[in-house]
C-alpha cells in the first residue's frame, strides 16, 4: 500500500474563536460540582496526571533527586495513592533523575529546545533534544519560536517540530505554545493545528515562565483544536496545561472540561498532564480531608 | 492491584453525566401548606372557598395548594388596587416610590436562595438556572425600574407622564418571579398600582413575592397577587376598572384578550409566542455557535418563547456543525432539578410534555429524522430528551409551530437572501440569532429579519436594560429598558 500523504493545510483557515463565547462556556464548566466518590476519584486522578516540575536556575542534583523520591512516595500515610505521571527538569538533570525513578515507571520529561524562549539556533535545538533523550527522557517538552509564528512564518514553525519530533525518537513529544505571548484564542487556535499537523504527540499551553500561563478558556480552545483534529485524521493528541494551577477544585474544573470536551478516552496520564508543582500538596491535602474529615495543617505534607 | 503503585488510573466518570448527586437543600425553603390571596396587603381567604394543589414536575408530589381565585375575588383585588391608586400611590413623590421599589430588590437578594429553591421546586427548572439566572435577573429588574422612578422627566424630555391606573398582569409559567418582576417594576415605577394572576402550575415564587412586599411595608392594595386558572385571569381582563392589561403566554390566548379588549380604553402589552431563526454561517466561530445553539433551545427545557427552536445551518459546514451538536447532546444532564449539575430539569406539566410528544410523533410521521441522546430519563416526573430533527423543510409543522419543548429543527441553506427569506417566512418574530466571524453580515441581517430582538454570536442575553418584545403574532409592546416605561404612562 502506497503511504498516505497527509497534506499540509492552511493555516491561516484554522477555525476563528468567539473570545466572548469560549471564556463562557469555560466558565460553565466550573459550575458543576463536584462531590463525594466523584471528588474521591477526581482527586487521585488529577494526582496521577501532575509532571512534577523543577526548571530553575539554581536546580541540582540534590533537589531533583528529592522531587523524585517525592515522586515516588507522594504520602506513604495514605495507602494506596498512585504516584505522579512524570517529572519534569532541565536536560542537564534528566540522567540524576532517571536514576533516581528506577523501575517505578514515572516518565522523566525534560524540557528541550533553548527552554524557556526558545531564542536559540535550530542545530543548538536539535542538539538539546538528542542530549536531553540520550540522558534518558522519554518525553520532550519543546517550545515553539513565538517571534516566527507573530511573524507569520508558519512553514519555519511547522519545520522546526518536525525536526525535533524526529530528534525525539521514540521520545513522545509535547510542544509548549507559550499561550501567554500569543495572546488572542484565534492564534492559540492556529498554533494548535499548526503544531499537531507537524507532529506533536502532546500540546501544552505554557512554559510556566510568562503570565498569563495556563487558563480554563485557552486550554478549551487547545481541546477543541485536538477533538476537530481527531475527527480529521483518527489521531489522538494529549494535553498539558501548565502553570498557574495550583488548587485542587482548578484541577477538577480542568478534569471536568475534559470529561466534557474529549471524553473518557482521554481520562488518564497518556494523554493529560499538569503541569505544576504546587498542585500535588493541595490535592494530597484535600485527600486527608476525604478520608479523615478533617483539614491537616500544611506543615504535615512534605515540601520536595 | 490494591496497595501497589499504578500509574494509569481511569476515573470513574463512565460517562460524562455520570457524576455523584450534588442536590440543593430543600430546607433552604419554607412553602406554607396553602396559600390565600394577597389582596390589599393581606392575605385573604377566596370568597370561591375553592383551592388547587400545585405539585412538583419532577415528582408529581403535591407541594402545597393555592386559592383559586373567582370573579369576586378579583373585584376585589381591583377595587384594593384602585383604592390604593387613588388614595397613596398616585400622589407619592417619586422618589419615596423609588425607596418601595429598591427595597423589594434588596429583600430579593436576601431570600435569593430561597426564592431559587422554591422556582425549580415548582416549576421543575434547574437549579442552576433558577439560582444564577431567573432570581438575579429578577432582583435587577427592580432595581433598574426602582432607578428611573424619580427621573421620568428624563426617561420622556419635555413631556409629562401620567400613570395610567389600574393594570391587571398576567404572567405565564416559564419564567414564574422574572415574569412577575418584568411585569410588577415598570408598573410601580411610573406610579401604577397591580392586580398579578400568576400561571396556575407555577405560583409559589409570586406568592413568596407577597410575602417580600409585605415586608417591604408597601402601601396595601397596590399589588395585589391573584392565584386562579384561565377564568381568573377572563375575569381580571374582562374586568371594567382596569386601565391596562399585560400578558405574557400563547398567542392563542393573546388573541382572546385582544378580542376582548377590543372597544374599550384599555392599553394592552402582549408577549406572545415565538419560533426563532438561529443562522449558522460558515465563517462562525462553530464550536461558539453549537453552544449558543444548545443555550438557545435547551435553556429552561426549552420552554422560552425567544428559544432559536429553529436552526439555519450553511450548507458547507452542516456536518461538522451537526457533529458537534450531537457530542454536546451527549453531555448534556436531563434528571432531578435540585440536582447542581442538572442541565435539562422538568417539563413543567404532564399537559406540556403530552404536547411535545405530539409533536415528536408529528415530526417522525413528517419523516424527519429525530436524534435523541443516550442518556436514560427519570421514571418519575415529566421528562422529555433533548431532541434534534433533521431533514426538515419549511413545511414541516415541527419547523413551523411553536412547540415550547427541547425540541431543535435544523435546516441547511446556501446563500444570505435565502436564508433571510426562510428565517422571515414564520407567522412568529420574536427573535433571531446570527453566527458569523463577519461584521458586515450581522448588519445586513440584523436590519432585514423581523424580530423584535436579533442576537449576534450569542443567543438568549437578557438585561433590565434592554428591550424586549415582538413583530407579527409574538405580540407588541416592549418590555425592560426605557422602551418598557411606555406602556405604562400617558405622554402629556
Amino acid at each position: 500500500m502506497a503511504e498516505k500523504t497527509i497534506a499540509v493545510p492552511d493555516f491561516s483557515l484554522s477555525p476563528h474563536v468567539d473570545q466572548v463565547g469560549i471564556e463562557e462556556r469555560a466558565a460553565r464548566f466550573t459550575k458543576r460540582s463536584i462531590k463525594k466518590e466523584t471528588k474521591l476519584n477526581g482527586l487521585l486522578l488529577a494526582l496521577n496526571m501532575i509532571d512534577l516540575t523543577t526548571l530553575e536556575g539554581k536546580d541540582s542534583e540534590g533537589k531533583v533527586k528529592q522531587m523524585c523520591y517525592k515522586a515516588m512516595h507522594l504520602l506513604d500515610v495514605y495507602e494506596g495513592l498512585p504516584t505522579v505521571a512524570a517529572v519534569c527538569v532541565y536536560p542537564s538533570m534528566v540522567k540524576t533523575a532517571r536514576a533516581a525513578l528506577g523501575d517505578s515507571g514515572i516518565h522523566v520529561a525534560s524540557v528541550a529546545t533553548g527552554f524557556p524562549s526558545g531564542q536559540a539556533p535550530r542545530d543548538v535545538k536539535i542538539r538539546d533534544t538528542k542530549f536531553a533523550v540520550q540522558q534518558g527522557a522519554d518525553e520532550v517538552d519543546m517550545v515553539i519560536s513565538r517571534g516566527k509564528f507573530l511573524e507569520g512564518e508558519y512553514n519555519y514553525v511547522f519545520d522546526e517540530i518536525a525536526m525535533i519530533k524526529e530528534a525525539c525518537g521514540d521520545a513522545r513529544l509535547k510542544v509548549i505554545l507559550e499561550t501567554g505571548e500569543l495572546v488572542t484564542y484565534d492564534k492559540v487556535r492556529k498554533a494548535s493545528d499548526l503544531a499537531m499537523h507537524a507532529g506533536a504527540d502532546f500540546i501544552k499551553t505554557s512554559t510556566g515562565k510568562i503570565a498569563p500561563a495556563a487558563t480554563m478558556p485557552v486550554t478549551l480552545v487547545m481541546l477543541e483544536a485536538i477533538r476537530d483534529f481527531y475527527y480529521k485524521t483518527g489521531k489522538m493528541i494529549g494535553m498539558k496545561p501548565a502553570g498557574g494551577i495550583s488548587k485542587s477544585k482548578q484541577a477538577l474544573h480542568y478534569l471536568v472540561m475534559l470529561n466534557e470536551t474529549l471524553g473518557e478516552a482521554w481520562m488518564n496520564n497518556h494523554w493529560f498532564r499538569f503541569g505544576a508543582s504546587s498542585l500535588a500538596n493541595d490535592v494530597l491535602m484535600q485527600l486527608m480531608k476525604e478520608k479523615t474529615g478533617i483539614y491537616q495543617g500544611k506543615d504535615y505534607f512534605p515540601l520536595d | 492491584m490494591a496497595g501497589t503503585k499504578n500509574n494509569t488510573l481511569k476515573l470513574k466518570f463512565d460517562t460524562a453525566r455520570d457524576y455523584a448527586p450534588a442536590p440543593e437543600s430543600k430546607s433552604a425553603a419554607t412553602i406554607q401548606p396553602r396559600y390565600d390571596l394577597f389582596i390589599n396587603g393581606k392575605f385573604e381567604k377566596p370568597l370561591s372557598k375553592k383551592y388547587f394543589a400545585t405539585i412538583n414536575p419532577a415528582t408529581e408530589e403535591k407541594l402545597s395548594e393555592v386559592a383559586d381565585a373567582n370573579a369576586a375575588d378579583v373585584d376585589r383585588a381591583v377595587v384594593a388596587a384602585r383604592q390604593a391608586y387613588n388614595k397613596t400611590w398616585k400622589n407619592m413623590p417619586a422618589k419615596e416610590r423609588g425607596k418601595y421599589i429598591f427595597r423589594i430588590a434588596r429583600i430579593m437578594q436576601e431570600r435569593a436562595r430561597e426564592l431559587a429553591v422554591i422556582e425549580t421546586l415548582d416549576g421543575g427548572k434547574p437549579i442552576r438556572e433558577s439560582r444564577d439566572f431567573d432570581i438575579p435577573t429578577a432582583a435587577n429588574h427592580f432595581f433598574y425600574y426602582a432607578g428611573w422612578a424619580d427621573k421620568l422627566e428624563y426617561a420622556f424630555p419635555n413631556r409629562q407622564t401620567n400613570p395610567l391606573g389600574v393594570a391587571g398582569q398576567i404572567i405565564p409559567w416559564n419564567f414564574p418571579l422574572l415574569m412577575a418582576a418584568w411585569k410588577i417594576a415598570p408598573a410601580l415605577a411610573t406610579g401604577n398600582t397591580v392586580v398579578l394572576k400568576p400561571a396556575e402550575t407555577t405560583p409559589l415564587t409570586a406568592l413568596t413575592l407577597a410575602e417580600i412586599i409585605r415586608e417591604a411595608d408597601l402601601p396595601p392594595g397596590v399589588v395585589n397577587i391573584i392565584t386562579g386558572a384561565g377564568e381568573t385571569g377572563s375575569a381580571l381582563v374582562n374586568h371594567k376598572d382596569i386601565d391596562k392589561v399585560a400578558f405574557t403566554g400563547s398567542t392563542e390566548v393573546g388573541k382572546i384578550i385582544q378580542r376582548a379588549i377590543a372597544g374599550t380604553n384599555k392599553k394592552a402589552t402582549l408577549e406572545l409566542g415565538g419560533k426563532a431563526a438561529n443562522i449558522i454561517f460558515d465563517d462562525a466561530p462553530l464550536d461558539q455557535a453549537v453552544e449558543g445553539v444548545i443555550n438557545g433551545i435547551f435553556f429552561n427545557q426549552g420552554h422560552v418563547c425567544c428559544a432559536g427552536s429553529r436552526l439555519y445551518v450553511q450548507e458547507s459546514v452542516y456536518k461538522q456543525v451537526l457533529r458537534k451538536l450531537k457530542d454536546r447532546l451527549e453531555t448534556l444532564i436531563v434528571g432531578d432539578p435540585m440536582d447542581k449539575n442538572t442541565d435539562i430539569g422538568a417539563i413543567n406539566s404532564k399537559q406540556q410534555l403530552a404536547n411535545i410528544h405530539k409533536y415528536l410523533k408529528i415530526g417522525q410521521q413528517e419523516g424527519a429524522e429525530m436524534y435523541q441522546p443516550s442518556g436514560v430519563l427519570p421514571k418519575k416526573g415529566f421528562f422529555c430528551a433533548p431532541t434534534i430533527f433533521t431533514n426538515v423543510a419549511q413545511s414541516s409543522r415541527i419547523s413551523q409551530e411553536e412547540i415550547f419543548g427541547p425540541v431543535l429543527t435544523i435546516q441547511t441553506f446556501r446563500t444570505d437572501d435565502e436564508v433571510i427569506e426562510k428565517a422571515n417566512n414564520s407567522p412568529y418574530g420574536l427573535s433571531a440569532g446570527v453566527w458569523t466571524d463577519k461584521g458586515s453580515k450581522i448588519f445586513n441581517l440584523t436590519t432585514k429579519l423581523r424580530a423584535g430582538v436579533v442576537w449576534a454570536n450569542t443567543y438568549n442575553q437578557f438585561d433590565p436594560t434592554s428591550p424586549f418584545g415582538g413583530y407579527k403574532e409574538s405580540g407588541y409592546g416592549r418590555e425592560g429598558g426605557l422602551h418598557g416605561l411606555t406602556p405604562y404612562v400617558n405622554l402629556i
